[in-house]
């Protein structure tokens, strides 16, 4: 599904001499079927732009499009769950919702609430699991038991079980060791090639290189630019304003630039970075 | 979660957030304890002034102390619905079976609602300008002398301090899981009161164990940073009592002496 926001604004405690912008005039246009990361540095309102994709917050002005499902301020909060089960959302540190006493029953309260029968969320429980890379021995088990990375993969497939369209992803692989973060990534991105949209809030600026086709970026409140991953760490104002840092693979171009290499455009991944060393060795 | 206005502070600064805390939290109570002298029509009005003089003081918008009332709207308005329809008198207005309507009834209903919104304004204005730690720093110190009978008031305030902290924390948390929840199509405050009640169970059983693991690690924390309470522990935060607080509590003497001057006149 395409989502537009259309000049959103969100006052938190709006009213109130406590009150804060969390989004301002935000306009950006998530495009189907596409990964997009969001980034930018902490409160700077990736997490409150995400949520109103689901309707979890409204916003105080402006509109957001979900396909062809309209959200705004006066959106009330009945009959949002055909929207909810078409927009996943994998919340940071999502294995704090855990909760049933066995993993299966977990993974299957998400389709159950939203009226698939039970045989078929045991159905989705089976197939998730697999999915997520655990055995399925471990549906039988208390989530309680299990380690902090399984719980993790426990939630997700708790959110993927009901086979969203879109998938929001805040932060999903914080504090995950290096193997399990590039499996759930590799995950995601399989995901996006079936035909569902991603949404990314991310700290890590290599897996926007690695993975995302889209970038926004987010400042203060306000969308500060938007772009491919090559096109925005480019951006040579966004770098020297401090607002975001670059992926290792451009560090280390950087580096390289300083003596015998010359690069017209940062490479940003590995492997265009090693094209890119392999080509100018080459002598052309 | 973020609607309630009664117990939660205002980052400010007026005369009344600048009165030591210690003062603030026995005035506080001194006063809604003397609201209970008010009788007549005069001493009512008397305290509402100076309530409403405190308000100004504090410098806070009188949108807040109305806003406090939300919460107890329930309770007032069947306390005094309670009094207008239940005092007995030997001329009603207006009676059905037990009900009575009378003008003393009316008057002490009246009462009821000006004794509700006093102390709870009083308070609300308390915890306004006071943050919860400079609540619990006076409790201990004015706990301190149970310390002769071997009552363990640093502990408990430690606690007390240890359980203010937490609220902000836990409501933080519970929004987040409910939201966690939602998206995975939970309605709360949807469908019959069983439902609602089951509603709740995805809620609760992470909060339980997300606040577990934080105390644990909140022990940790304080173990390895070698915390032992008792005696010698210095403060960080040091209540110093000064003139102005010597007025205010002069001023309480006075409201109490005119009380009772127009109490029995």
């Amino acid at each position: 599904m395409e989502i537009i926001f259309k000049h959103v604004t969100h006052a938190y405690e709006a009213n109130n001499p406590l009150a804060a912008l969390g989004l301002d005039d935000v306009s950006v246009d998530i495009k189907d079927k596409k990964f997009t990361a969001i980034i930018g540095k902490t409160g700077s309102g990736k997490s409150t732009l995400v949520r109103h994709i689901n309707a979890l917050l409204k916003p105080t002005d402006g509109t957001i499009m979900v396909g062809d499902r309209e959200i705004n301020a006066e959106t009330n909060n009945k009959n949002l769950k055909p929207l909810r089960k078409n927009v996943g959302m994998v919340f940071q540190f999502p294995e704090s919702q855990l909760f049933e006493d066995t993993v299966e029953k977990d993974i299957m309260f998400g389709p159950m609430n939203f009226g698939v029968s039970e045989e078929d969320a045991k159905t989705a429980a089976h197939d998730m699991i697999k999915l997520v890379g655990l055995d399925e021995k471990y549906l039988s088990k208390s989530p309680f038991d299990l380690s902090g990375g399984q719980m993790r993969r426990v939630a997700i497939a708790g959110v993927l079980a009901t086979h969203p369209e879109t998938i929001i992803l805040d932060e999903p692989t914080a504090g995950l060791d290096p193997v399990g973060r590039k499996e759930i990534m590799d995950l995601f991105k399989n995901l996006q090639s079936e035909g569902r949209t991603i949404i990314l809030i991310t700290h890590n600026m290599d897996d926007v290189a690695n993975y995302a086709d889209e970038v926004v970026v987010m400042h203060d409140g306000k969308k500060i630019a938007e772009g491919t991953p090559m096109e925005v760490f480019n951006n040579q104002k966004l770098l020297t304003d401090d607002v975001l840092t670059l992926p290792q693979s451009a560090v280390f171009a950087q580096k390289l630039a300083q003596k015998y290499f010359k690069f017209d455009q940062l490479p940003i991944t590995i492997s265009d970075l090693s094209t890119e060393i392999k080509r100018q060795l080459n002598g052309d | 979660m973020n609607k309630l206005i009664l117990g939660r502070y205002l980052p400010g600064d007026s005369l009344i957030y600048r009165l030591d805390p210690r003062g603030k939290f026995l005035i506080t109570f001194y006063f809604i304890g003397i609201v209970f002298l008010a009788n007549n029509v005069v001493s009512y009005g008397f305290l509402l002034l100076f309530v409403l003089f405190a308000v100004y003081l504090s410098k806070i918008n009188l949108g807040f102390f109305l806003r406090g009332l939300r919460p107890m709207f329930w309770l007032i308005l069947f306390t005094v619905v309670l009094q207008m329809f239940f005092t007995p008198s030997k001329d009603p207005l207006w009676s059905f079976g037990i009900l009575t309507l009378s003008k003393e009834g009316l008057v002490i209903s009246a009462y009821i609602f000006i004794r509700f919104v006093l102390i709870i304004f009083i308070s609300t204005l308390l915890t306004l300008t006071t943050t919860p730690i400079e609540i619990s720093d006076s409790i201990e110190s004015i706990l301190k002398p149970l310390k002769a009978i071997k009552f363990p008031v640093t502990q408990v305030a430690l606690m007390l301090s240890i359980a203010l902290r937490f609220v902000p924390l836990l409501i933080d948390e519970t929004t987040k899981i409910m939201d966690a929840q939602r998206a995975r199509g939970v309605d709360f405050g949807e469908g019959g009161l069983i439902k609602r009640i089951k509603s709740f169970v995805p809620i609760l059983i992470p909060l339980f164990v997300s606040s577990f693991s934080i105390a644990y690690d909140l022990a940790i924390a304080m173990e390895s940073r070698g915390y032992k309470d008792g005696e010698g522990r210095s403060k960080y935060r040091v209540l110093s009592w000064s003139m102005r607080d010597t007025v205010t509590a002069i001023v309480m003497l006075l409201i109490t002496v005119i009380l009772l001057f127009i109490r029995s006149y």
